[in-house]
């Protein structure tokens, strides 16, 4: 008894002498780490203010920080003067479709690759991961000239049908699939489902941590994406937001204050959703490893 | 539910266990293949059969009316003596060397934000975050604006302390820099992500008998946490190299494509594009593409090479 009285009665002082001296250094690191934060948020918030300040008052010497008068109508003319809504449908149906195909193709291919037994999955398998290594650019051009060749420059289905296959998501979903016990399938075999009942009743419920993973890749770097949009759609309507804005930012008489306005828009729906989902997004992509 | 509550079935399948059994290591049948055709049709389609036809249009030239004419390696002569190319390469190296700055930065902030009983941790990584979450060419808008030569924040704030500014996005030189503080900013919250990950699975005991020991927070660090890290500290390293041989975006939406300075400030990739896009020069561009893959693979081979020195895995 006393003996276990006695560490019990020392514990309670040295691991407040422990707190006290980590509080004490925490104060640098909140110092720190607020300046990093401010320096993280700032240009967002430097980009609302002037979404509402004056042309003038953007272009002024010293800056403005707060305008005068919140001018919320370069937000209407963000409708008005710039192809915005029909570049927001583009983002959000190629967004869309692309997390939605890229869901489905990835959960089945995967579930094969990981749990079925065909000849030459092996070397189908290293043919899909040997396209990661390989940087973008390099399908491109023969990506660009089989599009033209469809017909479907400028179209929507143009700009999404690259991005539909991912090998990434195949290997984020085969993994997934490997780490399941196999106990679950053989009972549902004996219970005398196919493949595909054991595959979309069995596992596919159990996945849902991965697909929310794929899912959130897939939307961020769709709603992203520049070069390959900038390429396949050439008129400024049949583009999606990312690339319209950085098209239309090259016009030498811009009005500032709408680009800032149109610019916080075509962020916030993920911005949005970030900071709804946040841990989720961050545990996602960390997970993932790459955007 | 339905897997138990069916006696009657599992009997009947009881007596061709052996049978059964022998189902399990023999292939699937057809089944496999409705799965993975999808998937295999389009990655066949759209990234293995490109690759081959870049390879083949990187010994062409693309004629103006349609029409492709064999070359030979021409376009592969010309990459070697292309000044603009080099240039391009050397605008990149740079941008990464700003860029790599951030890894030491992140693991810093990352040891930060993992002390135990941090107050807001979850806020501070949310704020670090949001710049990789962001629209590349929609928060370059802003940056664009803060880096304008006569009414930019940055030039005001440094007029405070008596330097006169360049005009940061249309003067040679400091326009990579520009564009690299942008990557650097937008990268650091993803690093340091990765990075605090890493350090939860280092086991707390270690570092309470290093303490038990009398080490320092600094001796602690160099002993304990930089070994341990640094796995993560690699992974982060190749993946902020790679991502930024490939600087493209930010470059794009900082400059402006109509940027006089631009054919000067090309990263690889961006002249891998106005090659194959603006020029029209496919052919060309294709042998740029393939230099791509070649700087790109040297560079990831040499750091994989170089990780036996400093990198400790148990």
């Amino acid at each position: 008894m006393t003996s276990a009285a006695g560490p019990a009665v020392v514990r309670p002082a040295r691991a407040a002498t422990r707190r006290r001296r980590r509080q004490g250094s925490n104060a640098l690191a909140h110092v720190v780490l607020s300046i990093g934060g401010l320096v993280m948020a700032f240009p967002f918030v430097w980009q609302i203010l002037m979404s509402l300040s004056s042309n003038a008052e953007l272009t002024g010497v010293p800056p403005t920080f707060f305008p005068a008068e919140l001018r919320f109508d370069n937000y209407v003319a963000v409708f008005e003067r710039l192809p915005f809504l029909s570049q927001l449908w583009v983002s959000v149906v190629i967004t869309v479709i692309r997390a939605a195909g890229q869901i489905a193709l990835c959960t089945l291919a995967g579930y094969a690759f990981a749990r079925m037994r065909f000849r030459g999955k092996g070397l189908l398998l290293a043919l899909v991961l040997s396209i990661l290594m390989v940087p973008s650019q390099v399908y491109l051009l023969s990506q660009y000239q089989i599009v033209q060749g469809l017909g479907l420059l400028d179209t929507i289905a143009g700009i999404v049908a690259p991005g539909l296959f991912s090998a990434f998501g195949t290997f984020l979903m085969r993994q997934f699939f490997l780490s399941l016990p196999a106990e679950l399938e053989e009972a549902a075999r004996l219970d005398g489902a196919n493949p595909w009942q054991t595959f979309w009743r069995v596992m596919l419920p159990l996945a849902g941590p991965s697909i929310s993973a794929l899912a959130i890749t897939a939307v961020l770097f769709s709603w992203n994406e520049l070069l390959w949009p900038l390429v396949v759609a050439t008129y400024a309507q049949n583009a999606p937001l990312a690339v319209g804005l950085a098209t239309i930012a090259g016009d030498v008489n811009i009005n500032y204050p709408v680009l800032m306005a149109a610019a916080t828009l075509a962020m916030a729906p993920i911005l949005i959703a970030f900071l709804i989902l946040q841990r989720r997004v961050i545990d996602g992509l960390a997970f993932s490893g790459l955007k | 539910m339905t897997l138990l509550e069916r006696p009657a079935r599992r009997e009947r399948t009881a007596p061709r266990t052996p049978a059964a059994a022998g189902r399990v290591t023999r292939p699937d049948g057809w089944w496999p293949w409705l799965f993975v055709a999808p998937l295999l049709a389009g990655v066949g389609v759209f990234y293995l059969w490109p690759i081959l036809q870049t390879a083949y249009f990187s010994f062409t030239e693309f004629g103006v009316f349609g029409g492709v004419t064999w070359t030979g390696t021409e376009n592969y002569e010309r990459l070697v003596q292309d000044e603009r190319f080099y240039r391009s390469i050397g605008n990149t190296l740079v941008y990464t060397a700003v860029v790599v700055i951030g890894v030491p930065i992140s693991v810093f902030l990352a040891s930060l934000i993992n002390r135990p009983g941090l107050r807001f941790a979850g806020l501070y990584r949310t704020l670090f975050f949001l710049p990789y979450v962001a629209m590349p060419t929609a928060i370059s808008l802003v940056w664009r604006v803060m880096y304008n030569g006569d009414y930019g924040i940055f030039n005001y704030l440094l007029s405070l302390v008596g330097i006169d500014g360049p005009y940061w996005t249309s003067t040679e030189g400091f326009a990579i820099v520009a564009v690299a503080i942008v990557g650097l900013w937008s990268s650091v919250g993803f690093s340091m992500i990765i990075l605090s990950a890493g350090l939860k699975n280092i086991p707390p005991e270690l570092y309470e008998a290093s303490e038990l020991d009398g080490a320092t927070r600094w001796r602690q660090f160099v002993s304990v946490t930089v070994p341990l890290l640094s796995p993560s500290v690699f992974f982060v390293l190749v993946v902020t190299i790679i991502s930024s041989f490939q600087l493209f975006d930010l470059l794009y939406a900082v400059l402006g494509p109509r940027n006089p300075i631009m054919p000067e400030s090309a990263s690889l990739v961006y002249y891998f594009y106005s090659t194959g896009f603006i020029d029209n020069q496919k052919g060309y561009a294709a042998a740029i593409a393939l230099a791509i893959l070649v700087i790109i693979g040297l560079v990831t081979l040499v750091q994989f090479r170089l990780q036996r020195r400093w990198v400790t895995y148990d």
